[in-house]
């Protein structure tokens, strides 16, 4: 098993470290990815029914009355 | 009735369209690269022609480029779904949680597993183990649009579902059903136009570099390929096109009405083949001829939306006044739906109501009644039968340049492919320029099929059940305003890293590591 995970582990050791191109595209994805979780999920797209009403049944009846009071 | 803030809807639409479109340059190269990789892998391993493998391990470098800077980008639309399409969401939840969330775990980790010993395992892995870790991998890429593209066929076409009045929430009651042939059709043509974005892309690249006299031999390979894959992708393409089509006719009248400019409808329909539109005819309902100029192909319409040629396609007009027969009975008008959807609404209050009370024999009547009419519940929103009209001129042009461009590329792979077999395209340099700055159609291509499809199914989110103003969260135009800039610059910088770094591997050539 510690052979299995010590070639593992030397795998993607070596894999990295001989990367070239990869190197940039893996700091633009953490950059990309740290905008997107850290910054816009966290400060500019807060899941609406969650943040704004607490339980299954609030957020249920929420819709509905939306629904019932938008209609024409 | 609750006003809305129109400029909120619009805000939200714009929104959502602009990261589709720019999550869609990224997809379809990802998609088509891949499969072309493997297929050069493939003719590595059964050949061991170390030349395949240098081409495979270059076009690879080229797809990990594009797949790194746009991995991720989809996600933004989940988010926009959770804050600006609540209601929307929480309608629909149940339908697609538990689809997502499979596709999520086995798709994602079937990409990130093998990518690694894809891009890591030359040399340390057996050759056939690395071959099918390259072909998991487009697998798990290809395998991972599947839901999201039943979702938005299922929005199309929305089956195998029964509302919940309890709970506001549809749920799933035949999975079967949910992948129908609209879902199936769906997938494999947007697949397929994948593949002539990645064929485009190779026999662009591969031609540059004859232009600039570079790496001969390999792009020679490479535009073997790729013009042979793309052709066979073309002409799927319009097969699974033709059949897209065929179920926009039966599920969405409007959508084909529009996409044909077609106000009037009639038997022995002829289909548009070239056609400029009127821009004086503003009311669906006026005598105004919605056409300039046309070319028909006569009965074609009919044959391709019926596959008979003697049968009625309805217009516009038709669809909004009703009366025609359709394969579930004689279509009903604009204002019978409109009564049906408020009986709708009106019954989800009176069952909450007797719920309340606990009432149970009038919630039992009200959710006898609120199910009736539910196939029409979305018609209570409108107001107007004009609501029901997409933007024609936008869907019109778009479906004319995106068949107009199918067919020039089954043309152009066919003809690059002829002239490698012959050895003549060393020499073609006209045609080298053809397929360099064929490159940016296929996102062109890509980019007015979605266009043709969502903005066909206008005013809807859910056909003929949710409005898009019944879909929208209450929420402030202003912050999804600043969010929309936001994504713009966000993914502005991303393509402009993408196209800096493709460029510079390009340029480096297939010797890259």
């Amino acid at each position: 098993m510690m052979r299995v995970l010590t070639n593992l582990f030397l795998f993607f050791k070596e894999g990295f470290s001989n990367m070239k191109v990869g190197k940039t595209l893996w700091l633009i994805v953490f950059i990309k990815l740290f905008i997107m979780f850290a910054v816009l999920k966290v400060f500019f797209f807060p899941n609406y029914l969650k943040t704004n009403f607490k339980d299954e049944a609030s957020r249920s009846n929420h819709v509905r009355q939306e629904l019932i009071h938008r209609m024409k | 009735m609750k006003l809305l803030d129109l400029s909120l809807l619009d805000w939200s639409r714009a929104q959502f369209a602009m990261t589709a479109m720019y999550h869609w340059l990224f997809v379809p190269l990802t998609l088509g690269l891949g499969v072309i990789m493997a297929i050069m892998e493939t003719l590595y391993v059964r050949t061991g022609n170390e030349e395949w493998k240098k081409i495979a391990k270059f076009w690879m470098t080229l797809f990990g480029v594009n797949f790194a800077i746009g991995v991720a980008t989809g996600i933004i639309l989940e988010f926009e779904f959770g804050t600006n399409w609540s209601n929307y969401s929480w309608f629909v939840g149940d339908i697609f949680g538990a689809p997502l969330a499979i596709e999520g775990i086995v798709a994602f980790f079937m990409e990130a597993t093998f990518i690694s010993i894809m891009f890591f395992g030359w040399d340390k892995v057996s050759k056939n183990f690395h071959l099918a870790s390259t072909w998991l991998t487009i697998a798990g890429a290809t395998l991972s649009a599947l839901w999201i593209l039943v979702a938005n066929a299922w929005m199309q076409h929305p089956v195998g579902m029964e509302f919940n009045p309890l709970t506001v929430r549809n749920e799933m009651v035949d999975f079967w059903a949910v992948i129908s042939t609209f879902a199936i059709n769906k997938f494999f043509h947007t697949v397929f136009s994948g593949w002539i974005m990645g064929s485009l892309f190779v026999v662009g690249v591969s031609a540059w570099y004859l232009l600039k006299k570079r790496e001969v031999s390999f792009a020679m390979k490479s535009i073997v390929v790729g013009s042979l894959f793309g052709l066979v992708s073309s002409l799927l393409v319009a097969f699974t096109g033709d059949s897209s089509a065929y179920d926009v006719a039966q599920a969405q009248p409007m959508k084909l009405a529009a996409m044909e400019g077609l106000y009037e409808g009639k038997s022995e329909a002829g289909l548009i083949a070239i056609g400029v539109l009127n821009p004086a005819k503003k009311e669906y309902n006026d005598s105004i001829n919605p056409y300039l100029f046309k070319i028909e192909i006569p009965k074609m319409l009919s044959i391709l939306g019926y596959r008979d040629q003697q049968a009625f396609v309805p217009g516009i007009i038709n669809v909004i006044d009703g009366g025609y027969e359709t394969q579930s009975g004689v279509a009903l008008s604009f204002a019978e739906k409109h009564e049906r959807g408020k009986a709708a609404i009106e019954s989800l209050k009176a069952f909450q109501q007797a719920v309340n009370k606990h009432d149970d024999a009038t919630a039992m009547i009200e959710r006898t009644k609120l199910k009736k009419n539910f196939s029409e519940f979305g018609y209570g929103y409108l107001e107007h039968p004009s609501e029901l009209i997409p933007n024609v001129p936008i869907v019109f042009y778009s479906f004319r340049f995106m068949v107009l461009l199918g067919l020039f590329f089954i043309a152009l792979f066919g003809t690059v492919f002829y002239m490698s077999s012959k050895n003549k395209m060393e020499d073609a340099k006209w045609l080298q320029w053809v397929c360099l700055w064929s490159i940016p159609l296929g996102y062109v291509a890509g980019q007015l099929g979605w266009t043709v499809a969502e903005m066909g199914r206008q005013p809807w989110a859910i056909q003929d059940v949710l409005p898009l103003k019944a879909a929208v969260s209450g929420i402030s135009s202003s912050s999804v305003q600043i969010t929309f800039f936001l994504f713009l610059a966000l993914f502005t910088v991303l393509l402009l890293a993408e196209v800096r770094i493709m460029l510079q591997q390009i340029k480096k050539g297939p010797e890259i590591d």
